[in-house]
């Protein structure tokens, strides 16, 4: 049984997952829009996910696996609430513009 | 062969990430974030992980996308009127972008794996039966736990979004 890590090697997975995060925590530093930033933290979720797989057939465990089984369901709850939260938002101040938060600053 | 398709892959990936960042319409931008799932499942199942790309296709492209696509249309969002942060915050998300892909970049060049040579033990250790027994023997305590958080988080999500009623 041939894996995949011999032909293409732990380090590519490594760069891409870095790439892949850097490029969600962009997506939150750079936009206004509260659900685009929002699925920027799905991008970092996922780039962390697919580490976690990468490493898991590295070490040939099973346990990587079943943490990204996990992350995946605080995911989905994460999401729930954090749209719920958006909604109320929304009611509130009738956008989701991030820049018009400012009620707490006084 | 495999190292093409894991570059093309790749590539999808990053650039639906970089389209779903950049896009203005709200739409596109989860448009765009269910190809770069489709992507990630597809590295799944490069790693023969088939449960977990079965899931991730499930969960993520399945359930969240759903999700915020009905609350984009439900905020009305789908138009393209968002105001751009100021110059001076896009050169430094800009920059912050560069700088800590820089360094990450740079220390994993510099890093050398443990294990030299990557061995195949041929032992079966992510198919479903396996990964059930791993599952339901060994996490049996947060796999329980998940469906408590599950449901709390239900209860949450219909708590927050019902309307106020204030009562003084």
């Amino acid at each position: 049984m041939e894996n995949i890590l011999q032909e293409i090697g732990i380090d590519n997975y490594i760069y891409l997952s870095t790439l892949l995060f850097c490029v969600g925590a962009f997506g939150v530093l750079f936009r206004r829009n509260a659900i685009v930033m929002f699925m920027s933290i799905e991008i970092m979720l996922n780039a962390v996910n697919l580490l976690l797989v990468a490493f898991s057939t590295y070490h040939q465990d099973a346990a990587g696996q079943i943490f990204v089984f996990f992350s995946m369901a605080v995911a989905a709850a994460e999401v729930a609430v954090g749209l719920a939260i958006l909604v109320a938002v929304y009611r509130n101040v009738k956008g989701i513009d991030i820049d018009n938060l400012k009620n707490l600053k006084g | 062969m495999i190292l093409t398709l894991f570059y093309i892959l790749s590539a999808i990936t990053l650039a639906t990430a970089f389209l779903t960042i950049f896009s203005k319409n709200p739409i596109h931008s989860a448009i765009y974030l269910v190809l770069c799932f489709f992507s990630i499942a597809g590295h799944y199942l490069m790693f023969n992980a088939q449960f977990l790309a079965i899931v991730h296709v499930i969960v993520y492209s399945g359930a969240i996308m759903i999700l915020m696509l009905f609350t984009i249309m439900l905020m009305n969002l789908n138009k393209e009127d968002e105001k751009n942060k100021t110059l001076l915050s896009r050169i430094a998300a800009a920059g912050a972008f560069g700088l800590v892909a820089l360094v990450l970049i740079a220390t994993f060049i510099k890093s050398h794996a443990v294990i030299a040579r990557y061995d195949v033990s041929g032992k079966d250790y992510q198919s479903i039966k396996v990964l059930g027994q791993v599952l339901l023997n060994d996490y049996m305590v947060p796999f329980e736990f998940a469906s408590i958080l599950l449901l709390v988080s239900m209860i949450g999500a219909v708590l927050l979004s019902k309307k106020e009623h204030i009562n003084g």
